[in-house]
């Protein structure tokens, strides 16, 4: 328990390094040449990152058996729909100057805004409902259901990526191959769970696996 | 969010270009004399910097044009430090550096093709086909950023006279250097290399369609084209091949290396248009860099004399 609110605000502190980052180089004019453009793929950079790191804990956890790590999942999600929301606000501010009829126009039009538009919605109600709360009220197997909704919000925030760079697609291919290998994990732990429920092996001691996403 | 724009700083606080370049010489400079003295080697090149010496150098007898915009010069120090210049790296920020020890001489010019004589210029020959000229143009990026530049050069034409094309030859296409050891970016496979542009002839003979070797004065900084390259300030700028080695004329329209990369998305033609949308963003707007709100992009990005050159075709189709 002691680490852990050691790490915690730690982590915390760690988490809005970026932003810190991104705010000291505004301040001191370092942004370059087109700085709203730096501040709009940073924060982008940082939300898919985020979503990412979001989910690896689970593997990460299982794999080094390391239960505590969950305690920071929380909060690393949260920190991916922080970014969202800042990366979201430079787009609708900075770009089109809260000119919402345009803004519905890019929506619809272009497929990289529509597929990372999507993205970002999804999380609005994980964010919503990631209070102890909110675990209660929905039940923990309905809870765990909405969140799967991440896979898909990290799906369209790379797919996002891939569709709007022009030529270069290696760090957006780089998040998805993580990505992949994220989502293959749980892929591979599940139809592990479905084969060893079919065919109990007599000498097996009963599975109890809690899928936690 | 604080977002510090360049346009408040007063000029007293801005660095005079001078200062600016010489502090970057002398960094340069220390860093070729920490790498010699570490590794021993290279007393020659710290005897006779050979890139350094034609960096920032100054060109003289620079005539005024007719062609120049009154609107805001962008500072040299955005224009030679964010260059979409994919031989040297896919990241704007990146040739500033990578092109700092790029070798522009010697340098030579294929002329071929169609041609009543081909043959390889010297690049200094070139640049003394015609008295330089301070063209100050809008560019404006296929992204949606814009900046304006003094570029110094001469029209094309002037060139194209010299080199003589036989009367088929209809378009011009212009291929940048393969090299890829000194241009790292060329290592991947972003786009089939070399770099290849082209121009239709009437295009190309336009007086606006520049031939150029400088900017702010002096002679071209490494990341935005050295030793010569072409700008055609009507197109967008993906259109304006840099570092040429070949000249090449031909009565087929060439293939250009992002049509050839993403023929949906980018034509032969490629006008500033804020009417045809790029596939993935509208070209409505653009960010002038420096500038806080986006503004509205012009027709031929204002460049209406060029508005002849197409009458009769329709640019939605010809994009």
């Amino acid at each position: 328990m002691k680490p852990i609110r050691f790490f915690k605000p730690v982590i915390f502190l760690a988490c809005l390094a970026p932003l810190a980052a991104l705010a000291w180089k505004a301040y001191s004019g370092n942004l370059g040449a087109n700085p709203i453009e730096v501040i709009t793929h940073a924060t982008g950079d940082w939300t898919i990152r985020f979503l990412l790191i979001t989910l690896s804990v689970t593997p990460l956890r299982k794999l080094t058996r390391q239960p505590w790590l969950i305690r920071f999942r929380r909060m690393f999600g949260l920190f991916a729909f922080f970014y969202g929301v800042l990366h979201f606000l430079t787009y609708i501010w900075l770009d089109k100057f809260f000119n919402f009829h345009e803004m519905l126009t890019d929506i619809a039009k272009r497929r990289f805004i529509t597929v990372g538009f999507t993205g970002f919605l999804l999380l609005i109600p994980l964010a919503l409902t990631s209070t102890a709360g909110w675990i209660r009220r929905l039940g923990g197997k309905r809870w765990q259901m909405l969140h799967r909704l991440i896979y898909f919000s990290a799906i369209a925030g790379v797919i996002h990526y891939l569709w709007l760079v022009k030529a270069d697609i290696r760090k957006p291919l780089q998040y998805a191959a993580i990505l992949a290998l994220l989502l293959g994990y749980r892929i591979f732990v599940w139809l592990q769970s479905r084969f060893k429920a079919k065919k109990p092996s007599p000498l097996s001691r009963p599975t109890i696996e809690v899928s936690e996403g | 969010m604080l977002i510090k724009k360049p346009a408040d700083i007063p000029p007293s606080d801005i660095t005079s270009k001078d200062l600016y370049l010489n502090r970057r010489k002398f960094l340069a400079g220390a860093a070729i004399a920490g790498t010699a003295a570490a590794t021993g080697i290279g007393l020659r090149e710290l005897a006779f910097p050979s890139s350094l010496v034609e960096a920032n150098a100054k060109i003289d007898g620079i005539q005024k044009s007719s062609f120049n915009t009154t609107e805001k010069i962008t500072p040299l120090k955005d224009v030679s430090n964010y260059n979409n210049y994919y031989e040297f790296s896919t990241d704007k920020y990146g040739p500033a550096g990578l092109a700092k020890d790029f070798k522009t001489r010697p340098w030579t010019v294929k002329i071929d093709g169609l041609v009543k004589k081909k043959q390889e210029l010297d690049v200094e020959t070139i640049i003394k086909m015609a008295a330089p000229e301070e063209r100050i143009y809008r560019h404006r990026c296929v992204e949606g950023w814009s900046i304006v530049v003094p570029w110094v050069g001469f029209s094309l034409s002037e060139l194209i006279k010299k080199a003589d094309p036989l009367g088929q030859a209809k378009f011009v296409e212009f291929t940048t250097i393969y090299d890829p050891r000194q241009m790292p970016g060329q290592k991947l496979p972003v786009l089939d290399w070399p770099y290849v542009e082209g121009l239709r002839m009437d295009e190309a003979m336009h007086p606006l369609c520049l031939l150029c070797f400088g900017m702010y004065g002096e002679v071209l900084p490494n990341q935005d084209g050295a030793p010569l390259r072409i700008v055609v300030p009507w197109k967008y700028g993906f259109k304006s091949a840099k570092a040429i080695v070949k000249i090449s004329f031909a009565e087929k329209q060439p293939v250009n290396s992002w049509n050839k990369a993403a023929p949906k998305e980018y034509g032969f033609y490629s006008n500033v248009n804020p009417t045809v949308d790029h596939p993935r963003w509208s070209q409505a707007k653009e960010r002038r860099l420096g500038e806080f709100f986006k503004r509205p992009t012009l027709m031929f990005n204002g460049y209406d004399q060029v508005a002849s050159l197409y009458n009769g075709m329709d640019l939605r189709k010809n994009f």
